[in-house]
């Protein structure tokens, strides 16, 4: 009887230890990356990444000027293009698609395509726009990033709205407002700080996606805001440019690197401080 | 009033209701009409790489997916390395992968302090929101030479001249290779197979529980005996999602692969990847077979991981719908 206990007793203590090491684990593994990132990264950083362009083979020094303009550029049409899209689909979902058969399937697909292969999203918009637009463009690449920010817009969105209670709605119909009016005046006002984090978190999940971009916005080593011809972007450059066997490309990498996972993080962070204030009150 | 006015106020109402009427309808259909776009696309995917990877479907057939060739001088394609690269890094990225987050999972439902679990839970999410090429560097200019130097060796001593797995540990010890890059996956779908873990265990009633408490069941009992069963569904939903993850991932394998076109016994071989074929070669394609093979290429990952995300999402809706949640 005792040695049972005890064996019992041993066997869960083995268990928790076990799953305390696992959470440590998690744990240092985030802690490394960001150690390195943070040593290598910081390492990099002067004026000269914001103020030149990144360099030709061989040559000294450069920044990331042309590629931190033209993330930004693709980034915003890409949300330009995901924002409204996406919200409109998410309030189909949730106003309308509660019974309705379309709407559990759309649902169903909007989940698979959150983790979709993303090369697989560019390789469809290489064989979509890219080919039939005759080259690579900044457009292209915008596209590709909005198909892969669509879904989580679609999903926080839907998830949100499911929130109103069904009380406030049945207030506003009960006032006579129209279905539009209802859905656009007072549950997506409701929950409009939710929408928002949708819309922000979508943007940090497509700000380091590099796959799409290899064959759509392709790079380009000079500074450019033509949308409508190849242009350069932190995460393709840092692929090229980390694989180098120059130092300063290399070293512009890290840099890079370090720019791309201090917004996603301060975004992901930012979003959870936010609401846990907001769900306190 | 005079009843005039008063049916000018009824028909006033009636247009009111019949303008409103209409722009429900117009309402419904345009947000119907934007769900649609996501429905599009996927349909969109599959037919364009269905009509870009033609050349190559007509020119190898079926034998595409097992033939281990993959030569653009002689114009000869077949996927099987880049399959083999793809499944052996996913599944040994699970092997890893699986303990560790239920072991997260159990420690943020069951043993950790409540005011800890909040950001712990978000630490690990963070791990999911590092971009997938700040992995690949790191894995390859940290984690791939210190592996080299400091496991490889040890670990082909130990057991490099065990029979039958011995020759998964020979060669030389480079670092980059199919095990580094299993080990850099693990680590990137970690979060995604913890976080779905953590919010099926939550979906347990407290009563079965403290019910299994309550009769002297230890922390590791109730959760083998009463939180698993329960919860088998969905956290095998979980395990699927983190595959489908896996599978298609990109930069990260790319860095640290090694990107060698060939199947080796080896696991401290350089292998590739369908995910890092495609990311290697598809810029510089030539027309014609070669980009019509990475097409195909691409068409198969496309399926395999919609296969395995459909099934992943319906054991997770179905363990957390059974809920309620």
């Amino acid at each position: 009887m005792a040695s049972l206990y005890t064996r019992r007793i041993w066997i869960n203590r083995i268990g928790i230890t076990l799953s305390m090491a696992a959470m440590s684990l998690g744990l240092i593994a985030l802690l490394w990356i960001l150690w390195t990132l943070f040593s290598r990264g910081f390492a990099a950083l002067s004026w000269d990444l914001f103020t030149q362009d990144t360099p030709a083979p061989g040559s000294e020094g450069g920044g990331l000027r042309n590629a931190i303009v033209g993330s930004g550029l693709i980034l915003l049409f890409s949300m330009l293009i995901a924002t409204p899209v996406g919200i409109l689909a998410g309030i189909y979902l949730a106003e309308y698609g509660r019974i309705s058969k379309f709407a559990a399937f759309t649902r169903f697909m909007t989940d698979i395509m959150l983790s979709a292969p993303s090369i697989v999203i560019g390789l469809f918009v290489y064989a979509l726009f890219v080919v039939t637009t005759g080259g690579f463009s900044g457009w292209a690449g915008s596209l590709a990033l909005a198909l892969i920010a669509i879904p989580v817009v679609v999903r926080t969105t839907e998830n949100m709205l499911k929130l109103v209670p069904t009380s406030l709605r049945e207030a506003a119909f009960a006032v006579g407002a129209p279905r539009w009016q209802v859905s656009l005046k007072v549950t997506l006002r409701a929950v409009q700080s939710g929408v928002v984090t949708g819309v922000l978190l979508a943007m940090a999940r497509i700000t380091g996606e590099t796959a799409p971009l290899l064959f759509t916005a392709l790079n380009n080593q000079f500074f450019s805001t033509n949308m409508a011809e190849p242009m350069g972007n932190l995460p393709v450059v840092i692929y090229q440019f980390a694989l180098s066997p120059y130092d300063n490309w290399v070293n512009l990498a890290w840099g890079g690197a370090l720019l791309i996972a201090l917004l996603v993080l301060a975004v992901n962070i930012g979003v959870r401080v936010v609401f846990r204030n907001k769900a306190k009150r | 009033m005079s009843e005039p006015s008063a049916f000018a106020g009824i028909d006033l109402h009636a247009q009111q209701v019949r303008k409103f009427r209409l722009q429900d309808k117009f309402f419904h259909y345009s947000t119907q009409l934007f769900a649609f776009v996501v429905l599009a696309a996927l349909v969109g995917i599959l037919v364009s790489l269905t009509l870009e990877a033609w050349p190559s479907l007509k020119a190898f057939g079926p034998a595409f997916l097992w033939t281990n060739v993959w030569s653009v001088p002689d114009d000869k394609y077949g996927a099987l390395a880049a399959i083999y690269g793809t499944v052996v890094t996913s599944v040994l990225a699970l092997l890893f992968a699986v303990p560790v987050s239920f072991g997260i999972a159990m420690f943020l439902t069951e043993t950790c302090p409540v005011w800890l679990r909040r950001p712990l839970g978000t630490a690990i999410e963070l791990l999911a929101g590092i971009p997938s090429i700040v992995y690949g560097i790191w894995g390859l200019f940290v984690f791939a030479p210190l592996f080299a130097d400091h496991v490889q060796p040890p670990l082909q001593a130990l057991l490099g001249n065990v029979p039958i797995i011995g020759g998964w540990f020979s060669g030389p010890p480079i670092g980059v290779g199919i095990l580094t890059a299993s080990i850099v996956l693990s680590m990137m779908v970690i979060p995604f197979i913890a976080s779905v873990m953590r919010d099926v265990f939550e979906t347990v009633p407290h009563v079965l529980k403290e019910s299994a408490y309550g009769v002297g069941c230890t922390t590791w009992e109730v959760m083998r005996n009463i939180v698993l069963p329960y919860t088998r569904v969905g956290v095998i939903g979980g395990i699927m999602l983190g595959l489908g993850r896996a599978l298609g991932e990109t930069m990260a394998v790319t860095f640290v692969i090694g990107n060698a076109n060939r199947i080796n016994g080896s696991l401290f071989a350089p292998g590739t990847s369908i995910a890092s074929t495609l990311a290697n070669e598809f810029g510089e394609a030539d027309p014609g077979l070669h980009i019509a093979s990475l097409f195909a290429l691409g068409l198969v990952l496309f399926i395999i991981t919609f296969v395995v995300l459909a099934i992943s999402r319906w054991l997770i809706s179905r363990s957390m719908g059974s809920e309620g949640l």
